[in-house]
Formats: structure tokens, C-alpha cells, sequence
């Protein structure tokens, strides 16, 4: 029996569709039945765009079919974060202030991905403006986790995760800003990548925390991730914070071996924080590094304790000026009742903001304003390069840093929305990463007793993607652990 | 006692253009005393000889040349006013003192 | 009591460059509403700035003009507040590290010269426009002018009445224009000012209660303002009343200041340090660079011209308020007029038909190379004055070169001795009554027998030539 299209990764759907051995339109019509399948159950995908993903594959075929390279990415299909600027669809970031947002234009990886030859399906769902780590907080509406559809799929692109997840598309394009892309590909079993801060365009991506977001693809595998990754990264004239560096080809960096690696293991990382079972199956990735022939490395990471405070500060000050745009003037929802300019701020934004929204703008508000913003945020930005500063000692002693993603596997909906703070302490492990600018990797690392998937955590080097990926491919040939399909049940 | 007061929050929500219920100024003092209280652990370290990080990355000097670019179609600018007459987006009469 | 005056400006200055401080649309805010405009500068979603960098280039240049250190190291922060002409509801400025601080330009107050010192000039991007002509409740914006590069330029608080404030925004524009970087129309908004004013007792070292003065829209607005709220504030405290701080409006149709009620929040800005651009640095060698490409500015050029032209204080400084004007007396004078009688015929002829006509004189028809030949027709005594004035108004007016419009006209002056010596004896024989008479002593009656020769050659009689051949013609027929 042959695997079906749906199945395939990124790099088959790639190579076949560049061969003729099977056409874009048949892989694109092979995803949209399999969403139209589960998605009722999975609720990944706000929006499909059947038509115009039908048009992208008839356009790759022609160029097939003309001897024409119809790019690296040629028949791949994508499921697009609500919170990626596009002129197909909505743009509504999970949010009702922008129910009816229509992106003037296309975020600059959108660009990229449609000129590799790359198969838009639509748009998938997310924590409203990426505040949440379990898309709850969207207003779309509830995404699951495949394997229990009774759990959060983890969040903020969530959405993103569960569609790789249930094999709704081969690459979802999600958004990193404290474990956002990390989190969920752990919680459903999928590898997720956050590059270093400025390897990808962050133009038209809206911006929850600017210092801190960053766009990175979630995958059925590493070879994807770094597929995808050489589509995506790249200096970007639009983006004053694009790195200008050459942009290798990951793939060349999946040797298979980590020969001579030196794995980094924080001891902060393994405290009674860290569930049992997670603990547990960190502790046999680590065994398989080391009888890769990896050498096991015990680092510290002093600061991670002040990691939360100072990403809560940080992030909640960026947002409150960022999210400051949405009044109703130029877009987005504008309350009926307002008949005065201030009414039309406060009235709008009160209705149409969620409350994790409001509340973060409020903190945000709250630590610049006047005569806390050297306590608060200036104070922040210090640790934050105290934090940066861990690492940099830390990758002294070794290659990458290892250790789980998240403490805890995905819980039951509705199970952490009430106290805000218990919700922000489980980012514990992948926000560090985004302070210090990082790359990070989230794979699979087995399935918990419930059958729940665990994640492990590689963080790397800035730029130094080529090392995760190598490490991060050679656990998944050589671990011998495969998630299986998820129940969808 | 909370880091913050009623009136903190309502400052704060001024600010921020944001209109609160009695019970939502009352859960965010509690939550918003919880998590600055929380934030305050930051004072244990000292940060004197620290240079703050302002910028995620160590770049400079990154420019564009002074040259025009096409701009959107007025269409476009507008299409997603919720009140526009073809011309102008239309807000509320602006009075003196809308500043804040 | 006698009280002084203590004023501080700030002054908004929108930057010439081709396309806006954060994105490509063109800078030219007079296109129709909402044209020139891009996701960028109309705040949408998921845009993100990048810094021009001739705003950088304009902005170091106006701070070496003004004196000023440039910061090796400086960023740009956002200024937080809400206003429906602001495309983000945050304005990207520059709070605590400005790119040029610490300068001072000299003014000219009464004959005297005095330092103003500048505290700041700093990058920031201008604001939509609100139109309020739309009808009904309801208010207009349109996005051209948001994302303009504007530059703020902030001095000491050491103006001391209206007439210096007035005097140092004229010295300022003056600056700029000679820098090319703005072309400072108070009344389009290219050039904004706004004054903090208090008052004190002669005598004390403490400052007063300041206010804020804004919506200031010409320059004689600027005086009117400051003229109005200090005697305000005087007439205030001497009544027993309090200066208090806030910001006022120039009304200028009732040439008052009235408060502008502003919410207590309203200060507090939430500066921070803006994510998405990164620090701009300006190097020893960067700076060097723009400083070998200014212009000779207005105070050396003055003092240049007085020199090499031998040109009076009050000349020098009249040519050299534009740098157009400047340049065209040069090249008027590179063309071989004699420099004072250059002078004269610039400041004196060719500046009322320029007013007259609200001209500028870069497109003046009149070229420098065509006012030289005018100033050396009358030198040479071809042309008289009088006849110099006919020539460059028509000069002025058709574009035609010096010596056509002379010939068209038959504007020569005669100066063929032989028929000049015919009317004047035609005249003495038609007038034998004031021959008697002058013969007699009375010298005064030369005048009118040379006004009579004058008249019978129409005025081209060349006026030394006639009066000597006239003084020679009574003199043979008396012997």
C-alpha cells in the first residue's frame, strides 16, 4: 500500500513534484481532503483557501510541465499563522479587532514561500495576537491537540502544530516570541524551529514583542525544518533587524552523526519543576547522544530563574505600544457607539481585546510609565543581558544546550486559564531562548503513559541553526522513536 | 498589600485607552499586584555594572536610500477603514485636547 | 516690578529628502489625500520602519551647521500617546541620546550679535493631517504627511523677548535653506515653532512658571504670541495671580493664547527604546565627510562678501539672507559689474520687482550675466539711471537680454557732440529772456535750459556731455 499524499513530507512532496512523478495540484487536493476530513475534530484551519491554492499547484505544474524549476519548495503545502500578513484571506490574529482585516500586502516570507513554488492553504489558528500557550485565548475558535482531542494543542501557534500534527499540510509557518513555535510542536509531536533572532524577516508579521519574535516553520521532520529554513531566512531590506548573513544550505548540515558534539546540559533545566515521565525521556535523549558519540557537558545557566520576570516585563512593554495601533481608525473594529474620538479608542478597544491581551497591555502600560521604568523595564533589559550572557559562557563548554521544552505535557482545556502568572511560569524553558536571541529546536521525544508527546529542547549558538539541525536529525534516525499516529480521537 | 492600587489601575488604563469594570480593576489589581510582586525578585540581582540590552541584535547603521516607492493605490489604503469617504478616513471631530 | 523674559524654542523642520524617514513614498504632501502612502507609514499591521539615510546625512549636517556634537552612538525610541493622526499611536523620536547635541548659532538683535545655544536636534517622523472641513461630527485624516522627516531643534532657554525669538528663527531658516535641507514654509507647515515662555524679576537666577505655546503658523505670529503671553504672565503675577504650567494655543485671528486642555496623562510618553531599528552610529570619518560638504554658511559668507566686495555691513548682510541672492550677486559681478553699483541695482531695483511680482529670485528672468551688462551701459554712461529702470523692468518682464531691449527702444543716449550742440542752440535762441538772465548771474537758470535740452532729446541727452557742451555754448556766445 502506498502512503498517501497527505503523509508525505515536505522534501517527497518536493522531489516528487519537481520529478512529474506526481503534480502539485494532486498533493494540494490530497491535503485539502484530508482537512476537510479531520479538521471538524482537529479545528486547526480558520481559513482554507481552496481556490487559490488550486491556482499556486496549476501554476507549479505548468512550470513542470515547461522544464521551468518551479522552486525548492515546489508543491509544498503550507498552512499560514493567522498572524501572517496576506493579501489572500484575513489577517485577524486570533483577535475580534481584526475580524475583517484584509492585508494590503504580503508578509516578506509569504513572498518567499509563494516564489519557491510553496502551496498556501489557508490560515491556522492561534492564541489571540500570540498571547497564550495553548490558543485558548483565540476567538476563532478551539483547536486541539490530535492526540487526545480532549487537550490543548499548546500555543501561541498552536494551530500551526496541530495541522503538521494531524497531517493537514507538510509545513506550518508559526511565530516564536517565548516557546510559541517550540511549545506546541512538543505538545503535538511535531519539530518546530525558532531561528535566531534577524534569520528570518519579521515583515509582516504582526508584532506581539519586536525584540523578541521570530518566524520559523513547524515540520513532520528536521529534514523539513531545514528545507524550510532555507526558504525562509535571509536579510530582508524591510527588516532594519535582518541579519545580513549568507544563508547556507541546511540540509547539507544533516550528516547524520554527532561525532565529538559537546551537549550542554543546564542544571537549572532538571528541577522538581520538571514532571517525572518528562524528566525521564530528556534523560534517554541524552543516553543517545551520548552513545552517538556526543560528548555530555554539565553547564550552568545562573539566571534562569529571573527568565520569566524579565520576558513578562519585556514583552508586555513591547506589546502595549505595538498593539497601540489598533483604534479604529485605519482598520479594524471600531466600536458603533462611539461618538468621540476618545470613546472610539476606549470603546473599541475595551469590546474587542481579549482579557490576557488587555491585562499584558495594562502590565506593559503599567512598567514604562512614568517613574517605573527604571525599576521595571530598564532593570529588565540588564538581566536580559545577564541572561544572554549565560548562555554565551555556557557555549564555552559546548555545542548546543539540551534539555525538555516544556516541563509538562498538554493538559486539558481550561485546565490553566484561571491564574495567569501559574500559566506564564510553565514557559520557563523556552522563553530564556528568545531573551538571549537564540536559535531553538523542539522534537519529539516519545509519548508520555496518557500517550501524550513529549518534546526535547536543542538551543544553539546565534546562527548556529546548522548544529541543531544536525543534532536534532541524528536523535530522530537514531533513537528509534517514532511517535506513530496521532488518535485524532 | 498589593503593589498597586485601584488608582494605579486606573491610571494605567488611561493610558492605554482601555475601559475597566469595577470587577476587572479589582481582579487586576489583584493579578497585576501578583505578577509585578513576582517581577520584583529581578531586585535581588545587582545590575549597576550592567549595560541594558536596547537592541536584540549588535547591528548599526542600517538604512535605506532616499528613493520613492510606489505607494498603495488610495483603495487599498482605505479598504480597511470602518468609516472612509473615498478620501479621508473619518473619525469622530477631533477637538483640541484629543491628545493623550 | 521689571520683569525679563525667558523663552526656549523648539522648532519641527520638515527634511527635504525624496521619500519619507521609514518608507519609500514620496515626501511631496500636496498630493491628493491618502496617495502617498504605503503600509509603513499608514501603521498597518506587521510593517516595520527602516531609517533613511538621508535624514541622517541632512540631520548631522544641520548639526555641524548649528555647532553641535554629534553623537557617535545614538538610537531612536518610541514616544508613546494616542491622537488620531498618528498612524501607530506611537511616534518614533529620539528621547535620551539625540543625534546632535550641545551647539549654538549666532543672531543679530539691534547691530548686536548674541549666542543662542542649541540643546538638542533629533529625528522623529511627522504626523498625519486632520482636516476638519468634512461635515457633520466628524473629522478627516490623511496619511501624506505621516512619516515626513522632521527634525527637532531645541535651544537654551536663553531668548529674552520676542524680537530675539523672532530674530533666531530667522537666522535659523536662513541656515537651513543655505544647508538645502527644508524649504521652511511656516505657512505649509514645512517649518513649525513652538516657544516655552515664563517671566521673572530682573534680577533673579530662578526661572518662572513656564508655559508652552503652540499652532503658530508665520513668523509675525511667532512675535505676536510671545509679545501676547508675556505680558500675560506679567500682567498675571503683578495682579497677584500665578502663572500656571500648561500648553497654550496662538489664536490668531483674536491674537490670543488660550489653554489646551490636555489630560494629566497626557506627558507621560512611555519612552523606550524603538525594537525594530537598530543604533546609528556616526563615525569620525562619517562626520568629516558631511562636514567637507557643507556649504559656505550665512555667517562666513557675510563676512567673505563685505571683504572681497568691499560691501557695507548692512549690504553684506542683505545679500546674503538667501543664499540665491548671494549667488546671483555673485555671478553678476563675476560678470564684470563693479560691485557696490551691483549691489545697489540687486537690493534696490531688482528686489522691488521681485516682491512686487512674489518672486523667487531663482526664477528670476533677469540673469545675473544681464544685470552685469545693465550696471556697465550706465557705468559707461550708454544709458542714464532713469533709463536703467525702464530696462530692467521690461528686462524683467519679457526675459530679453540688456543690449536688445536698448537698441528696440532707441534708449541709447546721445552722445554725438555735434547734435547736441544743434538743440542747444536752437534752445538759447528759443529762450533769449533766461540767456539775459543767466548772463546776468543767475546760475539757477542753467538748470532749466538744461531741462530744456533734455526735453527736446526726448531724455537721451547724455547729462555730463550736455552740461558741459551747454556751459561752453554760453560762455562762446557771450564773447
Amino acid at each position: 500500500m502506498t502512503t498517501p499524499l497527505y503523509k508525505k513530507t515536505a522534501r517527497e512532496i518536493r522531489d516528487a513534484v519537481r520529478s512529474g512523478a506526481v503534480t502539485a495540484t494532486a498533493v494540494t487536493e490530497a491535503h485539502l481532503a484530508r482537512i476537510a476530513e479531520v479538521d471538524p475534530k482537529v479545528d486547526a484551519f480558520t481559513q482554507i483557501w481552496t481556490d487559490e491554492a488550486l491556482a499556486q499547484a496549476a501554476a507549479v505544474d505548468a512550470k513542470v510541465k515547461q522544464g521551468v524549476d518551479p522552486g525548492p519548495m515546489a508543491g509544498v503545502p503550507v498552512g499560514v499563522k493567522e498572524l501572517i500578513c496576506t493579501r489572500t484571506g484575513k489577517t485577524t490574529c486570533a483577535s475580534k479587532i481584526l475580524e475583517n482585516f484584509r492585508s494590503p500586502y504580503d508578509a516578506t516570507i509569504i513572498k518567499k514561500l509563494d516564489a519557491a513554488g510553496a502551496i498556501f492553504l489557508g490560515k491556522v489558528n492561534m492564541d489571540e495576537f500570540a498571547m497564550g500557550s495553548s490558543t485558548e485565548r483565540s476567538t476563532l475558535k478551539t483547536t486541539k491537540n490530535p492526540w487526545n482531542l480532549k487537550c490543548v494543542p499548546g500555543g501561541s501557534s498552536g494551530g500551526s502544530a496541530a495541522a503538521i500534527s494531524a497531517d493537514e499540510c507538510a509545513m506550518a509557518i508559526g511565530s516564536d516570541t517565548g516557546g510559541s513555535i517550540r511549545q506546541p510542536a512538543a505538545l503535538c509531536g511535531c519539530v518546530g524551529i525558532k531561528p535566531t533572532y534577524g534569520r528570518v524577516s519579521r515583515y509582516g508579521l504582526v508584532a506581539f514583542a519586536s525584540s523578541l519574535d521570530q518566524i520559523g516553520p513547524l515540520t513532520k521532520n528536521v529534514e523539513d525544518a531545514a528545507l524550510s529554513l532555507n526558504t525562509l531566512c535571509g536579510r530582508d531590506p524591510l527588516d532594519a533587524t535582518s541579519a545580513d548573513l549568507p544563508v547556507p544550505d541546511f540540509t547539507k548540515a544533516l550528516t547524520g552523526d554527532v561525532k565529538g558534539l559537546r551537549v550542554g546540559l543546564p542544571k537549572e533545566y532538571f528541577t522538581e519543576a520538571l514532571n517525572a515521565e518528562m524528566r525521564e525521556k530528556v534523560e534517554a535523549a541524552v543516553d543517545v547522544f551520548r552513545r552517538g558519540g556526543a560528548e555530555i557537558v554539565p553547564v550552568s545557566l545562573p539566571h534562569t530563574d529571573y527568565a520569566i520576570a524579565t520576558y513578562y516585563i519585556i514583552c508586555t512593554a513591547e506589546a502595549s505600544a505595538n498593539l497601540a495601533r489598533f483604534d479604529g481608525v485605519r482598520y479594524g473594529y471600531r466600536h458603533p457607539g462611539a461618538k468621540t474620538v476618545e470613546e472610539m479608542y476606549v470603546l473599541s478597544k475595551s469590546e474587542a481585546f481579549g482579557p490576557e491581551v488587555r491585562r499584558r497591555i495594562m502590565l506593559g502600560t503599567y512598567v514604562l510609565s512614568s517613574g517605573y521604568y527604571d525599576a521595571y523595564y530598564l532593570k529588565a533589559q540588564k538581566v536580559r543581558r545577564l541572561i544572554k550572557k549565560d548562555f554565551d559562557d555556557a557555549f564555552e563548554q559546548c555545542d548546543f544546550v539540551m534539555g525538555p521544552t516544556s516541563p509538562i505535557p498538554s493538559f486539558e482545556f481550561g485546565a490553566k486559564t484561571e491564574n495567569p502568572l501559574e500559566m506564564y511560569l510553565a514557559d520557563i524553558y523556552t522563553i530564556s531562548v528568545n531573551l538571549a536571541t537564540l536559535p531553538g529546536i523542539s522534537i519529539p521525544c516519545g509519548l508520555t503513559a496518557s500517550g501524550l508527546p513529549a518534546g526535547l529542547q536543542m538551543i544553539g549558538r546565534p546562527f548556529g541553526e546548522e548544529t541543531l539541525l544536525r543534532a536534532a536529525h541524528c536523535y530522530e534516525q537514531t533513537s528509534g522513536i517514532t511517535l506513530g499516529e496521532p488518535p485524532i480521537a | 498589600m498589593s503593589k498597586i492600587t485601584k488608582q494605579d489601575v486606573e491610571y494605567v488604563a488611561g493610558l492605554a485607552q482601555l475601559r475597566l469594570d469595577d470587577a476587572a480593576k479589582e481582579r487586576l489589581v489583584r493579578e497585576m499586584g501578583d505578577i509585578l510582586a513576582y517581577m520584583d525578585q529581578l531586585n535581588e540581582l545587582d545590575t549597576s555594572n550592567v549595560e541594558p540590552m536596547m537592541h536584540a541584535m549588535e547591528m548599526t547603521n542600517v538604512f535605506r536610500q532616499d528613493v520613492v516607492e510606489p505607494s498603495l493605490p488610495r483603495e487599498e489604503a482605505l479598504m480597511n477603514a470602518p468609516v472612509h469617504d473615498g478620501e479621508y478616513f473619518i473619525v469622530p471631530r477631533i477637538l483640541e485636547g484629543d491628545a493623550s | 516690578m521689571e520683569f525679563e523674559a525667558v523663552v526656549g524654542m523648539e522648532v519641527h523642520v520638515e527634511i527635504n529628502s525624496k521619500s519619507k524617514v521609514f518608507c519609500g513614498c514620496s515626501g511631496n504632501f500636496h498630493a491628493a489625500p491618502n496617495t502617498n502612502v504605503c503600509p509603513v507609514c499608514l501603521g498597518m499591521p506587521g510593517v516595520l520602519p527602516v531609517l533613511n539615510v538621508d535624514m541622517v546625512n541632512k540631520s548631522v549636517a544641520v548639526g555641524l551647521a548649528l555647532n553641535c556634537t554629534i553623537s557617535r552612538w545614538s538610537k531612536l525610541d518610541r514616544k508613546n500617546y494616542f491622537y488620531p493622526d498618528m498612524a501607530k499611536n506611537y511616534q518614533i523620536s529620539q528621547y535620551d541620546l539625540p543625534l546632535c547635541q550641545n551647539g549654538w548659532i549666532d543672531i543679530e538683535v539691534d547691530g548686536q550679535t548674541k549666542r543662542i545655544g542649541i540643546t538638542r536636534a533629533h529625528i522623529e517622523e511627522d504626523t498625519a493631517r486632520n482636516t476638519h472641513t468634512i461635515g457633520g461630527n466628524q473629522s478627516g485624516v490623511d496619511f501624506n504627511r505621516s512619516g515626513l522627516p522632521l527634525l527637532e531643534i531645541v535651544t537654551e532657554p536663553d531668548i529674552r523677548s520676542a524680537k530675539e525669538a523672532l530674530a533666531y528663527l530667522t537666522a535659523l531658516k536662513q541656515m537651513l535653506q543655505y544647508l538645502d535641507v527644508s524649504d521652511c514654509n511656516m505657512e505649509e507647515g514645512s517649518l513649525r515653532a513652538e516657544a516655552n515662555i515664563s517671566v521673572r524679576p530682573v534680577g533673579q537666577e530662578k526661572f518662572g512658571t513656564k508655559t508652552e505655546v503652540k499652532n503658530v503658523a508665520s513668523f509675525s505670529g511667532v512675535h505676536k504670541a510671545i509679545e501676547f503671553e508675556i505680558a500675560r504672565h506679567i500682567k498675571l503675577i503683578n495682579s497677584g495671580g500665578k502663572v500656571v504650567q500648561e500648553t497654550r494655543g496662538w489664536d490668531a485671528d483674536r491674537g490670543i493664547t488660550v489653554p489646551q486642555r490636555l489630560k494629566e496623562s497626557a506627558h507621560d510618553y512611555r519612552y523606550f527604546p524603538e525594537p525594530d531599528l537598530v543604533p546609528i552610529v556616526v563615525d569620525e570619518a562619517w562626520e568629516q565627510r558631511i562636514r567637507e560638504s557643507l556649504p559656505e554658511l550665512p555667517a562666513a559668507r557675510r563676512s567673505r562678501m563685505g571683504t572681497q566686495y568691499g560691501l557695507s555691513a548692512y549690504d553684506a548682510n542683505v545679500i546674503t539672507l538667501s543664499q540665491d541672492t548671494a549667488n546671483y550677486y555673485e555671478q553678476v559681478v563675476a560678470a564684470g559689474a563693479d560691485a557696490k553699483k551691483a549691489a545697489n541695482w540687486l537690493m534696490v531695483e531688482l528686489q522691488s520687482l521681485l516682491s512686487a511680482a512674489k518672486q523667487d529670485i531663482r526664477d528670476c528672468r533677469v540673469s545675473p550675466a544681464d544685470l552685469a551688462a545693465l550696471v556697465g551701459l550706465i557705468e559707461s554712461g550708454a544709458i542714464n539711471g532713469k533709463m536703467g529702470k525702464d530696462v530692467i523692468a521690461e528686462m524683467f518682464e519679457t526675459g530679453k537680454a540688456t543690449q536688445d531691449i536698448v537698441n528696440e527702444q532707441g534708449l541709447s543716449q546721445i552722445t554725438d557732440t555735434g547734435e547736441i550742440e544743434a538743440i542747444i542752440r536752437q534752445v538759447l535762441a528759443d529762450n533769449p529772456a533766461q540767456v539775459e538772465q543767466f548772463r546776468s548771474g543767475k546760475d539757477k537758470v542753467f538748470g532749466f535750459l538744461v531741462g530744456q535740452v533734455m526735453r527736446a532729446t526726448q531724455g537721451k541727452a547724455n547729462p555730463a556731455l550736455l552740461n558741459d557742451l551747454l556751459r561752453r555754448e554760453l560762455s562762446r556766445q557771450e564773447n
